[in-house]
């Protein structure tokens, strides 16, 4: 039966993620995949367990090895999506010429 | 459930609700960066609430993890360049499919008696996924990096090795769920994935890596996601979900991009373009015009509306700076100054937006495919910087061609298109590009960065 509420859990989330990543402009689509990389290295969650759980040699080892690997992922990956999204900058104040130009430009966006 | 476990579920749920709002804040690059720093408190705060689970009675092995996680992490995340992105996201995808893969194993071995049908199925799932991206995201850095040849390695009968040893993978899938204490076949099964990732990645060359790191980004999300259902998780159920869906769909978007079914990215039979098939019409009387740096920038400087057009070779130049000064110098003589990104421009999705926002180019001046093609034909100038396939006119015009079909950029239709190049050798598919024929295209060639360069000085001394 649990099997049953995770796999409501998975499509409900999966189905939020498409609904929620569908706005995400193509501008981002590189941030994007950073931080869902990030945030799936939540299976940090499940290394911690096994590296703590002093189960026997060979889990411990595993567990190490994950949770290394997975941190590397959250350490990683937010610090270079916040370094990626820091850069995108609107324009601060509008090119010269642009204003005058507007009428053949078919309006730059703004 | 105790209090304990109680508490360390509600934290679970904020943090679940901290990434999805992180998600959704990339809607808008204004907000995104708030967004993600809440998502990463989110991290924080799942990480901090595991610590105290009932069944961790060692932190030493997690604490010496944990810093040496965050030593590796720390330079990945803050010193490489943005020219190196594509490379450094296929890697991430690595040390995430590890991760799952390792616990997967464990969990297998670890349980203490025969693994249930439904627990075996999950880990099955995770350590297939997980294994065949291990292998299939170190063989894309590789490609990426350049130390694993970048053109496509094909041999006669690739694709039914592949779709075989896939099928035997799953076939050992399904032997596992009805008999899981074969502990041969779960370890069989690992290397097989493993050495399906590398075949995988095998025949794909440079241009179609935005659809091989999507798709690596979504297998890594869904092994997490088997990982969650493996060890009864919410919170990486859902976190694996999000990943899953979105690697999907930008791997759905690239394809759609590069006019590729998505049943062809899913079997990695892509890049397999035969060069018969690729070699297009004969173009041995047409004449290719070429221009000196000093018209060209005349060309430009007088121009009204200069859409630039960036393409793999301005990344692989790490020309963005240049075309930002440039750009700035048009601006000052009264130019209007847009930029066009094709989708697939690069190796991987967004790559050229990156760059570009690296050089200090304010990102409302740089416009998607459908929002810049309608303009090609009010614009004087399209300068086209390494881009090849993507401008390609065949596309549209050309049923015969490989790549008919692609939306492209219809950079044709602008009054005039200077296009800087090396030489004429043709492009990644070696496809034959008729719009460097064309009446109002003229060729500068040269690296792309000392063309600009050139293109700089003498729109100063105009």
């Amino acid at each position: 039966m649990t099997s049953i509420i995770e796999l409501y859990v998975f499509v409900l989330a999966a189905f939020v993620g498409y609904q929620v990543i569908t706005r995400v402009p193509p501008l981002l689509h590189t941030p994007l995949m950073s931080a869902t990389n990030a945030i799936s290295a939540i299976s940090l969650v499940g290394s911690l367990v096994l590296a703590g759980a002093n189960r026997d040699n060979i889990s411990n080892w595993l567990g190490f090895v994950a949770v290394t690997a997975a941190t590397i992922n959250v350490v990683g990956g937010f610090l270079i999506t916040d370094r990626m999204l820091k850069m995108f900058r609107r324009d601060v104040k509008p090119p010269p010429g642009a204003v005058e130009k507007a009428g053949q430009g078919g309006g730059a966006a703004r | 459930m105790s209090v304990r476990e109680l508490v360390i579920q509600a934290i679970y749920l904020a943090s679940s609700v901290l990434f999805i709002l992180g998600l959704k804040s990339l809607s808008h690059p204004d907000k995104a960066r708030l967004g993600m720093q809440q998502a990463a408190l989110g991290m924080v705060l799942a990480i901090v609430g595991t610590l105290f689970h009932h069944e961790i009675v060692r932190f030493d092995l997690i604490a010496v993890a944990l810093i040496l996680g965050t030593v590796i992490g720390y330079p990945l995340g803050m010193f490489v360049p943005m020219t190196a992105m594509p490379q450094r996201i296929a890697i991430s995808h690595m040390f995430g499919a590890l991760a799952a893969t390792l616990v997967g194993i464990a969990e297998y071995q670890g349980h203490g008696g025969p693994v249930p049908r439904s627990t075996m199925a999950a880990l099955g799932f995770e350590v297939l996924f997980g294994a065949l991206t291990v292998t299939g995201s170190f063989m894309a850095f590789g490609k990426l990096q350049e130390f694993i040849t970048g053109k496509p390695v094909t041999y006669r009968g690739q694709n039914t090795v592949n779709i075989t040893l896939f099928g035997v993978a799953v076939l050992m899938f399904v032997f596992l769920v009805a008999r899981p204490e074969s502990t041969v076949v779960f370890f069989a099964m690992i290397g097989l994935a493993l050495l399906l990732g590398v075949f995988m990645v095998l025949p794909i060359g440079g241009a179609d890596m935005p659809v091989v790191v999507s798709l690596l980004n979504s297998y890594a999300g869904l092994a997490s996601a088997a990982t969650g259902f493996a060890i009864q998780n919410n919170v990486l159920i859902i976190c694996g979900a999000l990943d899953g869906a979105s690697g999907f769909l930008l791997s759905v978007l690239m394809s759609k991009a590069m006019n590729r079914s998505f049943g062809n990215v899913l079997f990695g039979a892509f890049g397999s373009v035969s060069p018969a098939l690729a070699a297009g019409p004969d173009s041995k009387d047409l004449t290719v015009r070429s221009v000196s740096a000093e018209d060209a920038a005349i060309q430009m400087a007088y121009a009204g509306q200069v859409i630039v057009v960036p393409g793999y070779g301005m990344a692989v130049a790490q020309a963005q700076h240049v075309v930002r000064e440039l750009a700035d110098l048009l601006e000052k003589k009264g130019v209007t100054v847009k930029y066009a990104i094709h989708p697939v421009a690069g190796r991987m999705p967004g790559h050229m937006n990156v760059l570009l926002a690296e050089a200090n180019v304010p990102y409302d001046r740089l416009y998607d495919m459908e929002d810049i093609n309608p303009e090609f034909e009010r614009a004087d100038v399209a300068l086209v910087i390494g881009a090849n396939d993507v401008v390609n006119p065949a596309a549209r015009s050309d049923p015969q061609s490989p790549i008919y079909g692609m939306p492209i950029l219809d950079v044709d239709k602008s009054k005039g298109v200077i296009v800087l190049k090396r030489s004429m050798n043709p492009g990644f598919a070696g496809i034959e590009n008729h719009l460097f024929y064309a009446r109002n295209t003229s060729m500068l060639f040269g690296d792309a960065k000392s063309s600009l360069t050139r293109l700089v000085t003498e729109v100063k001394a105009l």
